[in-house]
């Protein structure tokens, strides 16, 4: 199967006074259509950095320094302005962390789905890019009359799924829902959630779903790519991760994991996260590894692709284990 | 806006003219002048009918102009005048009433000051806006806050500057006065230019000194919008800055603006004493000015009255306009 997603060896840097900080380095990953990949990481390992990256929606001091993005046959990263406008929700879209205050308060959700419509198809008549809106809203679950409402009449969960509307808009390709849940209760996060399932199974279409919550990724992911220090360390597969994860950051995550049966001190993980400006020479993990070997403190590990069909990068797999 | 809201706020409209149009009833009988006898006094001196009238004709004229009479009925007789849009009659420019007054000098100050106010808010708003929009060009962001500097010069200065550069050393403008010496006024496109070419200094110092105020402020909520998800969130939709301009960034920054303007409609008086007296301009500073130089009280207050009226009228029609702009008061 031809993947539907294509990210080759995606750097992007933030120019800081302090620097040059990397926050993304020789990022791989592959999705196929209908595929749900979870994206899980610390805080500031470069998650929303590469939905951004994705969207070509880098700004300044930050810049993609290489690699490339390949949807749907199409390499975003050598598209004009212009051309990347077009794309954005119409093969890539994007579901924004905080979807609280992400409607314009002014304007009615109507006027912001057909703005959207008319972006990229500006000869479509006005009655039909009303009649896609309202389909596009009861794909969500929400009733037509939100066409016509302001978004301080929705709650939370509601201004969330007409987010995702919008983002299904255009049927595109790929969608990046980044932390679509976070700010929403436990009860909404799963509505939320069947509402992001049931769009992508109805028009088949890859997410990549950005979050913290591992029994979210295990509920409702086919795999889960983890990300340390703005790298992806491991992609596998949900039951892999789960039962035999590779890297030894993604053990001691599932290790830190609470379990109901046994009861006791929870697990974390020592020490804390590098700073991207000063990152640890070799693999970025090793003073934090328990595994550590003398090569992982001067020598970088390359992503490889295992016989199970994950991707790690660690020295403890592949040629010179 | 519901018919409650509206009658809330006509009820506090009325509230305000009442109660302006009551503290302008006492004032003047509150204080032990007699502007009557003053102007009288005045003329006997300069010798127009023997002292011993003047007692006469004070007490005629106060029959006349009712202030013999218990002071209730007075309120009660000034209160019926004003509901009928009467304030008086001038005690300077007898028998001109105070309307009359008002309304020759009202069309200069409108044409001037209120024009230069809305001409103001719109060219600050857009240049702030501009300004902080990080897609436009270097040199339209420097011209933007260049106007910033004239916030730091009073008006009077500047007004003065203007006359002595533009008009005095490059003569490129007349000094003063509404139109030229000698013109009478007519219609015809000769008299419009004159006019026009009279109104251009007084017009720049008003614009030049309130521009930079709308930049600095529009230029700080413009910062402010630009870093809301929604304006993110439209990026990400594929819209052309354009649009995200207009619909996402202009709309949202604007609504403070507003209540902004509404509150520099308020100063407009103040700005017209001011310019009005620069440039020897007819209009309701002027007319202020010479009222309260000659006493003539019933002008004085009638003309605060007239504005304050005015300004409460003008908050009320902002009050009107707001929720048309920003939905989220629409329901209170």
């Amino acid at each position: 199967m031809n993947p539907v997603l294509k990210v080759v060896d995606l750097e992007v840097s933030y120019y800081t006074d302090a620097g040059r900080a990397k926050a993304l380095d020789q990022v791989n990953l592959e999705l196929n259509a209908g595929e749900k990949i979870g994206l899980v990481g610390e805080s500031g390992s470069g998650k929303s950095t590469m939905a951004l990256a994705m969207m070509r929606m880098i700004k300044p001091p930050g810049r993609i320094e290489n690699g490339q993005v390949i949807v749907d046959g199409t390499n975003l990263t050598s598209l004009s302005e212009d051309e990347m406008l077009r794309a954005r929700l119409s093969k890539i879209a994007y579901i924004p962390q905080g979807a609280m205050n992400s409607l314009n308060p002014v304007t009615r959700i109507g006027a912001q789905m057909i703005d959207a419509i008319k972006a990229h198809e500006p000869t479509m008549s006005k009655a039909d890019m009303k009649a896609r809106s309202i389909k596009s809203l009861e794909s969500v679950e929400l009733k037509p009359e939100v066409f016509k409402m302001y978004a301080h009449e929705l709650s939370g969960g509601m201004k969330q799924r007409v987010c995702i509307a919008i983002g299904i808009l255009l049927e595109p390709k790929v969608i990046i829902a980044d932390e679509p849940t976070s700010a929403l209760d436990v009860v909404t996060q799963r509505q939320v959630m069947e509402t992001i399932n049931k769009v992508q199974a109805e028009m088949g279409a890859a997410v990549i779903l950005i979050g913290h919550d591992m029994g979210l990724m295990a509920q409702s992911m086919d795999k889960v790519a983890v990300m340390y220090a703005g790298r992806l360390v491991e992609v596998s597969t949900v039951k892999e991760m789960f039962t035999e994860p590779k890297h030894p950051y993604s053990q001691a995550l599932i290790r830190s994991l609470p379990k109901l049966d046994v009861r006791g001190v929870f697990q974390g993980i020592p020490g804390l996260a590098p700073s991207l400006l000063r990152l640890p020479t070799g693999c970025a993990f090793h003073p934090r590894c328990q595994e550590i070997m003398d090569k992982c403190k001067t020598v970088r590990p390359e992503n490889q692709m295992l016989a199970s069909g994950s991707r790690v990068t660690c020295h403890l797999y592949g040629e010179g284990a | 806006m519901n018919f409650r809201t509206l009658s809330k706020r006509l009820l506090f409209l009325f509230m305000v003219v009442w109660a302006a149009s009551t503290i302008t009833f006492f004032i003047p009988r509150i204080s032990p002048r007699n502007p009557v006898r003053e102007r009288f006094a005045e003329l006997a001196r300069t010798g127009g009918f023997s002292p011993e009238d003047l007692e006469v004709i004070v007490a005629d004229y106060s029959k006349r102009f009712g202030l013999d009479k218990p002071l209730l009925q007075q309120y009660g007789d000034y209160m019926w005048g004003i509901a009928r849009f009467d304030l008086g009659i001038s005690l300077n420019k007898f028998p001109k009433t105070v309307m009359q007054l008002i309304f020759e000098s009202l069309p200069w100050t409108i044409g001037l000051v209120f024009i230069t106010t809305i001409l103001s808010f719109v060219l600050g708003n857009w240049l702030g806006a501009l300004a902080a929009w990080p897609k436009s060009p270097d040199w339209l962001k420097s011209v933007a806050t260049s106007f910033v500097l004239f916030q730091g010069v009073p008006p009077v200065l500047l007004g003065i500057l203007l006359i002595f550069f533009i008009g005095f050393k490059l003569k490129m403008l007349p000094l003063g006065g509404a139109y030229s010496i000698g013109t009478v006024p007519s219609m015809s496109l000769n008299f419009i230019f004159d006019l026009l070419r009279h109104q251009l200094l007084p017009g720049l110092a008003l614009v030049l000194g309130s521009v930079g105020g709308w930049v600095i402020s529009m230029r700080g909520m413009g910062v402010t919008i630009q870093g809301e998800d929604y304006v993110t969130f439209a990026e990400h939709k594929g819209l052309g800055s354009r649009a995200i301009f207009r619909d996402y960034y202009l709309r949202n920054a604007l609504l403070p603006q507003v209540t902004g303007l509404a509150l520099a409609l308020g100063n407009l008086v103040t700005s017209a004493i001011v310019v009005e007296g620069i440039f020897a301009l007819p209009g309701i500073g002027t007319m202020l000015n010479s009222a309260i130089r000659s006493n003539d009280f019933s002008v004085i207050y009638g003309i605060v009255l007239f504005i304050t009226i005015a300004i409460a009228t003008l908050m009320v029609i902002v009050e009107f306009i707001y929720p048309l702009l920003d939905p989220r008061i629409r329901h209170q």
